[in-house]
C-alpha cells in the first residue's frame, strides 16, 4: 500500500506540470486564509470565467511559442474580431454569420501574420508588432473610437449565462483546451509544432514543410483571439475600441508561467491553463485583499520572472 | 626528465549515472605534443574540460609545474596560460576577426577607447607568424572553419598560452588545411608550448605527436611513445580487443542498371555543370575539399536548395523535386554531414527522431499518430541497428554520438530509400561506431541500395566506393572507376582540379 501511494506521488511529479499545479494550490489556500471569501461560490465563478479569457488567447499564443515565435497582435486582433462581429450584428446580419466573420477575421489577421513570417521572412516579433499597430488603428478607423453597441439580446447568452452551474467561457474553455491538447499531443500537426521549435533547420531537412505549418499556427493564434474577442461582445454588451489592449502579455505571461519555454520545444495546454489561473487568483487575491490595483501590475511582474528563474533552477 | 608543465594524478569526475574519469593521471612537458585517444564517451572531453577549467574535479591532484592548483573557471585556466579550442568553435561569429581576437583584451588608449590602430598591428604581427592570410575586417562567421580555427590559435598566443588544447580540430578540415594546422602546432612546439591534441584519425595522431595517452571507459588504459605506437595496438587499447578488418569490403559489385541520372545541374553557392549517373546497389564517392561543391549538389538533388539549372532522371523519367518532401516522396534520403544542427532534434526522445520522416505513414484520420506503430517501427531500427539507448523514450541529446548517428540512419532507412545519401557519416564518432556504420553502408548497397557517399576522409571513400567522383570548385573534375580508386589518385585529382 505505502509502495502503491509512492509510486503515484512519483508519477505526479514526473509531471512538469506538477510543481506550478502545487504552487496553485498553495497560492489558493493562503489567498482563502487572507480574505475568506475568496472560496465562495460567486466570486469562483467570476474568477474563472476571467480565468477562461486569458487562458484561451494563451493556447492560440502556446502555438505559436512552441515554434520559437510570439505574437503580439492577439490583443489587436482579440478587439479587431469583436468589432466586426458586432457591426454585423447591430446591422442586423444572422448571429452565426456575424460570429463566423469574426472568427474570419481573426484567421485573416493570423494568415497575414504567418506569410509575412515564414514566406517573406520577416522576424516575428516586427510581424506582429506591426499588426498590433494595424489591426487597432483599423478598429479606430471603423468605430472612430465609440463602441458599438445593438447587440442581440440572445448573442448576449454567449458572455452572460451559465451551463450546468459553470459560466459558458469557461466551457469553451474546455472544449478548445480538450481539441488543443489533443492536436498538440496526438497528431503529426503536434509533433511538427515541437520539432519545429527543437530544431527548425533538423525539422525542414527531414522533409516537413516548416512554412506552412507556421502559417497554420499564426493562424490559430488569430483563431482563438478572435474567439475571445466575440465572447467580450456578448459578455460587455458591446464592442469597445480598446478591447484586448495589454492581452497579449497575459497570453505570453500565461504561457511562460505555465512552464512554456519561449525559446520553443516545450510547453503544454494544461501549463497554459494553471499560468493562467495563477495570474486570476492573484489578481483576485489582491483585490479581495483590499491591496491597490497599482500592486496588482507589479506583483504579475514578479511572478513571471519567478516563474522562468524556478523554470532555469529545475532544469539545472 | 624535466619537471612536467603539468600534472594530473588520480584525477576522478563522476556526472548522474556516469563516472566520467576514474582515477585517471596524466602529464605533459614544455614544448611537448601529446595525444588523447579513446572512442566516444571515453572521457577525453571531460579530462580537457577540466584541465581548461570547465569542470571542477571531485578528487586528485593538479599540478603546474611542481605547484599544486585548481581552477575555478576558463578565465582562470587562461590566466594560468591554458587555452582550449573546442571542436564547435567558440567564437562570435558577427565580429570580425580582429574583434574576436582581443575580445576581452582590447587594447584601449588613455581615454578608454578602444585602439584599433594597435590592435591591428598585434594582428597582423601574429597571423604573420602562424603564415595564414586572414582579412581583419570579416565576419568570422564568413571565414572558412579553418580560418576561425587560426583566429582561436591566434587568441591562444596572444593570452600566451602555454598550453593549447585542441579537441578534434581537423573533424571539418580538409586534407591541405589539416596539414597546415600541422605546420603550425610543430612550430608551437619550437617555441616551446605544449599541445594536447584529440582526433579520431589515427594517421594525424601519428603525424604530429609525441606521445599518445589512450583512455577508455573513463580510464588511462595506456601510454605509448608515438615512434614505437602502431595502428593495430592503439586500436586495440582504444576498443579493448583485436578489430579485425578496420574497414570493411564490398562482397558484392554494384549492377549496371541506372537508376538516377542528372544532366548539367547548377545552383548556389558554386554548382556548376554537374553530370553523373548513379547504377542501383552503387557507392557512388564524392571527394573532394571543403567548398568544392559536395554537400551544395546534395542539397540541390534533395531540394533543400534549389537548383537554377539541370534535369534529374529517375529510372529514366524525368522527375523534378523542389522540397525535401518532395525527393523522400520520390525514395531520396539526404543524411546531412551536421547531426546536431541538421539532423536531429536534440530535446525530442529517440522514438520521435526515428520517425521524424514517415509522419503520413503512421498517421491516419485527422492525422492522428498511431503510437503504437510508431513504438513498433523505432523498436525495430533501435534493435536493427544495436543502438545503445536507455529506451525509446530517452531524450536523444544524452546519446553519444556514434548512436545518435545511428538514430539519423534509421531516420532515413524508415523512408525505404532507394537512393541514399550520406554526407560525412562518420565524423566524430569512435571507431567502433564507425566500423558498424561502414558494414551497415555496404550491406545496405548489397541489397540494392543507391549510395552516394561524401566523406572528407580518403581511406572510407577509398574502402567502400565503386566509383569515385572527384569535384573541384563545384564541378566535377575526374571519375575513377573501382580499378582506378586509390588515395593517391584522388589527391591527385583533388589538387589539381
Amino acid at each position: 500500500m505505502a509502495q502503491e501511494q509512492k509510486s503515484l506521488i512519483a508519477r505526479f511529479f514526473s509531471y512538469r506540470e506538477s510543481a506550478i499545479f502545487l504552487a496553485l494550490i498553495l497560492l489558493m489556500i493562503s489567498v482563502t486564509i487572507f480574505a475568506p471569501n475568496f472560496i465562495s461560490g460567486s466570486n469562483l465563478y467570476l474568477v474563472s470565467r476571467q480565468i477562461s479569457f486569458v487562458a484561451i488567447v494563451g493556447f492560440g499564443e502556446l502555438f505559436v511559442i512552441l515554434t520559437g515565435g510570439i505574437d503580439l497582435s492577439v490583443g489587436s486582433i482579440m478587439g479587431l474580431s469583436g468589432v466586426i462581429s458586432a457591426l454585423a450584428m447591430a446591422g442586423q446580419q444572422p448571429i452565426w454569420l456575424s460570429v463566423l466573420l469574426g472568427l474570419f477575421t481573426g484567421l485573416a489577421c493570423g494568415l497575414l501574420n504567418g506569410v509575412l513570417i515564414s514566406y517573406v521572412r520577416i522576424a516575428p516579433f516586427i510581424v506582429t508588432l506591426g499588426m498590433q499597430s494595424f489591426a487597432r488603428g483599423v478598429i479606430l478607423i471603423i468605430t472612430k473610437g465609440w463602441p458599438v453597441t445593438n447587440i442581440p439580446k440572445p448573442f448576449l447568452i454567449v458572455g452572460q449565462e451559465d451551463f450546468l452551474a459553470l459560466p459558458i467561457p469557461l466551457w469553451v474553455t474546455i472544449f478548445l483546451g480538450v481539441i488543443a491538447h489533443f492536436v498538440l499531443s496526438k497528431t503529426t500537426f503536434g509533433r511538427r509544432t515541437y520539432a519545429i521549435g527543437g530544431n527548425e533547420q533538423a525539422t525542414f531537412l527531414s522533409g516537413i514543410n516548416v512554412k506552412k505549418i507556421k502559417v497554420f499556427l499564426y493562424m490559430i493564434s488569430g483563431f482563438m483571439a478572435a474567439v475571445v474577442g466575440i465572447i467580450l461582445v456578448a459578455r460587455f454588451n458591446s464592442a469597445q475600441a480598446d478591447t484586448g489592449t495589454g492581452w497579449e502579455l497575459d497570453a505570453i505571461a500565461a504561457a511562460v508561467i505555465g512552464g512554456t519555454s519561449l525559446s520553443g520545444g516545450s510547453g503544454s495546454i494544461l501549463g497554459v491553463i494553471i499560468g493562467a489561473a495563477i495570474m486570476g487568483v492573484i489578481r483576485n487575491g489582491l483585490v479581495l485583499m483590499r491591496v491597490s490595483a497599482y500592486w496588482q501590475t507589479a506583483v504579475i511582474g514578479v511572478i513571471i520572472v519567478l516563474a522562468a528563474v524556478l523554470d532555469r533552477i529545475k532544469n539545472k | 626528465m624535466a619537471e612536467p608543465l603539468l600534472q594530473l594524478k588520480k584525477i576522478c569526475k563522476s556526472f548522474p549515472g556516469v563516472k566520467a574519469l576514474d582515477e585517471v593521471d596524466f602529464s605533459i612537458q614544455e614544448g611537448e605534443v601529446v595525444g588523447l585517444l579513446g572512442e566516444n564517451g571515453a572521457g577525453k572531453s571531460t579530462l580537457v574540460k577540466i584541465i581548461s577549467g570547465v569542470y571542477m574535479p571531485d578528487s586528485g591532484d593538479m599540478i603546474w609545474y611542481g605547484n599544486r592548483f585548481s581552477l575555478k573557471s576558463i578565465m582562470d585556466a587562461q590566466e594560468k596560460g591554458i587555452a582550449i579550442i573546442f571542436q564547435e568553435l567558440n567564437n562570435c561569429p558577427n565580429l570580425s576577426a580582429l574583434e574576436n581576437l582581443f575580445l576581452g583584451r582590447e587594447i584601449r588608449s588613455k581615454t578608454g577607447v578602444v585602439n584599433f590602430r594597435a590592435m591591428k598591428k598585434k594582428a597582423e604581427e601574429i597571423f604573420s607568424y602562424l603564415d595564414v592570410q586572414i582579412p581583419l575586417t570579416t565576419p568570422v562567421g564568413k571565414l572558412s572553419v579553418a580560418l576561425q580555427q587560426m583566429v582561436e590559435i591566434g587568441k591562444a598566443l596572444l593570452t600566451k598560452a602555454k598550453l593549447i588544447i585542441m579537441d578534434e580540430p581537423t573533424s571539418s578540415l580538409t586534407d591541405k588545411e589539416s596539414r597546415k594546422l600541422f605546420q603550425i602546432i610543430k612550430e608551437l612546439k619550437a617555441k616551446n608550448i605544449s599541445v594536447i591534441f584529440i582526433s579520431h584519425k589515427l594517421e594525424e595522431v601519428f603525424d604530429v605527436t609525441d606521445r599518445i595517452i589512450v583512455l577508455r571507459d573513463g580510464r588511462r588504459v595506456g601510454e605509448l611513445e608515438t615512434r614505437s605506437a602502431t595502428r593495430d595496438s592503439l586500436v586495440s587499447l582504444m576498443v579493448g580487443r583485436e578489430i579485425q578488418s578496420f574497414f570493411s569490403s564490398r562482397s558484392k559489385t554494384a549492377g549496371t542498371e541506372v537508376l538516377l541520372k542528372v544532366e548539367n545541374f547548377s545552383g548556389p553557392p558554386n554548382v556548376s555543370g554537374v553530370n553523373f549517373e548513379l547504377h542501383r546497389g552503387e557507392i557512388l564517392g564524392f571527394a573532394g575539399l571543403i567548398g568544392a561543391g559536395r554537400t551544395e549538389l546534395a542539397l540541390l538533388l534533395f531540394g533543400a536548395e534549389q537548383k537554377t539549372s539541370g534535369r534529374m532522371f529517375l529510372q529514366g523519367k524525368e522527375v523534378h523535386i523542389r522540397s525535401p518532401w518532395q525527393a523522400i516522396e520520390h525514395g531520396i534520403a539526404y543524411l546531412s554531414e551536421d547531426r546536431k544542427i541538421k539532423s536531429l532534434i536534440l530535446p525530442m526522445t529517440v522514438q520521435e527522431n526515428i520517425t521524424m520522416s514517415i509522419h503520413s505513414a503512421l498517421s491516419g484520420f485527422f492525422g492522428v499518430l498511431n503510437k503504437k506503430k510508431e513504438r513498433e517501427i523505432a523498436d525495430s531500427f533501435v534493435r536493427l541497428l544495436e543502438i545503445k539507448t536507455s529506451g525509446l523514450d530517452q531524450v536523444v541529446n544524452n546519446l553519444s554520438g556514434g548512436n545518435q548517428q545511428k538514430v539519423v540512419i534509421a531516420k532515413w532507412l524508415a523512408t525505404t530509400p532507394s537512393i541514399l545519401i550520406l554526407d560525412e557519416p562518420t565524423r566524430g564518432i569512435d571507431v567502433h561506431a564507425k566500423a558498424e556504420i561502414h558494414k551497415l553502408i555496404t550491406d545496405l548497397a548489397d541489397k540494392g541500395t543507391s549510395i552516394i557517399l561524401i566523406s572528407s576522409e580518403l581511406p572510407e571513400i577509398v574502402a567502400l566506393s565503386d566509383r569515385v567522383l572527384v569535384m573541384h570548385e563545384g564541378r566535377v573534375c575526374r571519375v575513377l572507376d573501382k580499378a582506378e580508386i586509390s588515395q593517391e589518385n584522388i589527391m591527385g585529382a583533388v589538387f589539381s582540379g
